[in-house]
């Protein structure tokens, strides 16, 4: 049996949009290198509607899926749709990851959710 | 940009294994010799008639051919099924043996397999106290500090050949020595030494030696244990008389043959293999050192002919180990991601690689038939792949925009 799905070796060989937003709306980071794991998500916001997302990530294969994954699930949804992501749906998504790197997707949920909150705090400054 | 190869399509173009202190590849011989076994010498050592007699002798003979290699005599070689086998009935035996005088305490490094390592830590629940070496940055015990931490009540010192992860090699000869005149017990764990380094128990002063034929080309499930005459051993298989009662269980004969056969082989050909080893390990460590904020893990000098060990900033290996799988190297990585815990290899941290770059590691080690054209593939890609997950790392990002500080300048 191979160590990860078709899926998770998909995106983690070509991973979907990799890269940073210079004037996003809200930015996220969690994990950190001790673990082994850091993710960097990057929101373009407009109308309360994620119209791009971009992320850096740094870590396994699976915490590179999760991470492109997570992306796709998000794009065009609505904030509050967004907010609703579980690490449950990132890692059905990619048919599964073994027990031992759930924790990627759990990374990947708060990451998106970082971002949210941040975009969040950064609107109602604006107020 | 780095070429991601189709994983779905194909092989890729070139595949080489380059993970032999994980396991390696059975020689021809072995082979043969292992098959011949299984099927001619089936008699069980322990019968009385002729086909049993028959295997106790190739067994008896086997034994003396191992005992000659290492300079012992066949009655101090006892066979096991492996290297962690071998390093569990060494600690125990030592400790059992320091006990009966009252002597509890152990000596040994931070960096240890953790066949060693988890034996201690039970000896340690069973009242023994043990005290661990540095290894400092080179990956390398200090003799004068082994020397200094021997105690009244020491019983044993044990202090691998050469380490695994880094292949650094370690000052046998000089340890032997002082715990011989010390009146300590010297036990090496010479698993990825055996068949790769030439050893004399007599001339190192070795006490107990453990070895695995999996390392040199020999068969998985066995291996060794040297104890010195004098040395009682203590049992952790009880039951028939086999092995002069200290090692129960019916003998794998064809496995015993074939490790035979495999150490014959690896001892014959040991200057001409590690010349060109060392070489092509020169090679793949000049070539990966150029790629920026990345270092060899270990001391250059006193190093292993097959093993090269580096960790690059920024990124995670388990990824660097997929992504060169799919171009056909084969290779491992201390990262905690490849192990299933959080930690990375202790052997790094033991070094004082901390934890950032310790996960960005990549062990090759290279076999006897590695050639140029291979080592220049694998830097090639090695290359490449640092760089793609270097492109989308934020660690890699921070450091180049100065946000943080390189570690490893």
């Amino acid at each position: 049996m191979a160590l990860y799905s078709e899926k998770v070796m998909e995106h983690f060989m070509h991973p979907r949009n990799v890269g940073v937003i210079e004037d996003a709306d809200g930015v996220g980071e969690v994990g950190n290198a001790k673990c082994g794991d850091i993710m960097k998500m990057y929101l373009k916001i407009d109308n309360d509607i994620i119209t791009d997302v971009k992320f850096e990530t740094f870590g396994c294969a699976s915490a590179i899926a999760s991470s492109s994954m997570a992306t796709e699930l998000i794009k065009g949804q609505r904030v509050e749709d967004a907010m609703e992501l579980t690490n449950k749906a990132v890692a059905e998504a990619l048919d599964g990851l073994p027990d031992y790197k759930m924790h990627c997707s759990v990374l990947a949920e708060e990451a998106i959710q970082a971002a949210l909150e941040d975009y969040q705090n950064k609107k109602s400054n604006q107020k | 940009m780095y070429n991601i190869p189709d994983y779905k399509k194909g092989e890729p173009i070139m595949q080489i294994y380059a993970d032999n202190a994980a396991t390696t590849r059975m020689s021809e011989t072995a082979l043969a010799v292992m098959t011949e076994a299984l099927k001619i010498d089936f008699g069980n050592p322990s019968s009385l008639y002729t086909i049993g007699q028959k295997a106790k002798e190739k067994l008896e003979e086997a034994r003396a051919e191992v005992a000659k290699i290492i300079n012992a005599e066949p009655r101090e070689i006892l066979f096991t099924s492996g290297g962690s086998e071998a390093d569990n009935q060494a600690l125990l035996t030592g400790a059992m043996i320091g006990k009966k005088k009252g002597k509890k305490h152990i000596i040994s490094s931070a960096f240890e397999h953790h066949a060693i390592l988890h034996t201690l830590r039970k000896l340690e629940k069973n009242g023994f106290e043990v005290t661990l070496l540095p290894v400092h940055e080179n990956g390398i015990v200090r003799v004068d500090e082994l020397e200094a931490a021997i105690r009244e009540d020491t019983c044993l010192v044990t202090i691998m050949t050469a380490n695994n992860e880094i292949g650094t090699i370690q000052p046998i000869a000089e340890i032997g020595e002082i715990c011989k005149s010390r009146g300590v017990l010297f036990h090496t764990d010479a698993v990825q030494a055996v068949g790769h380094l030439p050893i004399d128990v007599k001339q190192q002063n070795i006490d107990m030696l453990s070895a695995s034929a999996h390392k040199f080309h020999g068969p998985k499930g066995v291996g060794f244990l040297y104890a010195r005459k004098g040395i009682l051993l203590s049992n952790l298989i009880e039951g028939g008389a086999q092995e002069r009662g200290k090692r129960a269980g019916t003998e794998n004969l064809p496995g015993i043959l074939s490790m035979t056969a495999a150490l014959q082989e690896a001892v014959a050909d040991m200057d001409k293999n590690n010349a060109h080893m060392k070489k092509v390990r020169d090679y793949l460590i000049e070539g990966l050192s150029e790629i920026p904020h990345s270092a060899l893990n270990g001391e250059k000098e006193h190093r292993l002919p097959g093993n090269v060990n580096f960790s690059f900033e920024g990124i995670e290996g388990e990824s660097i180990l997929i992504l060169l799988d799919m171009k056909g190297i084969s290779a491992s990585s201390g990262s905690a991601c490849t192990s299933g815990s959080l930690d990375p290899s202790h052997v790094l941290l033991s070094i004082g690689r901390i934890h950032d770059v310790a996960h960005g590691s990549l062990r090759l080690s290279i076999g006897e038939d590695i050639t140029i054209e291979e080592a220049d593939y694998i830097i090639e890609n090695v290359k490449e792949v640092v760089a793609h997950l270097r492109s989308f790392s934020p660690v890699w990002r921070d450091l180049t925009e100065g946000k943080k500080e390189f570690i490893l300048k």
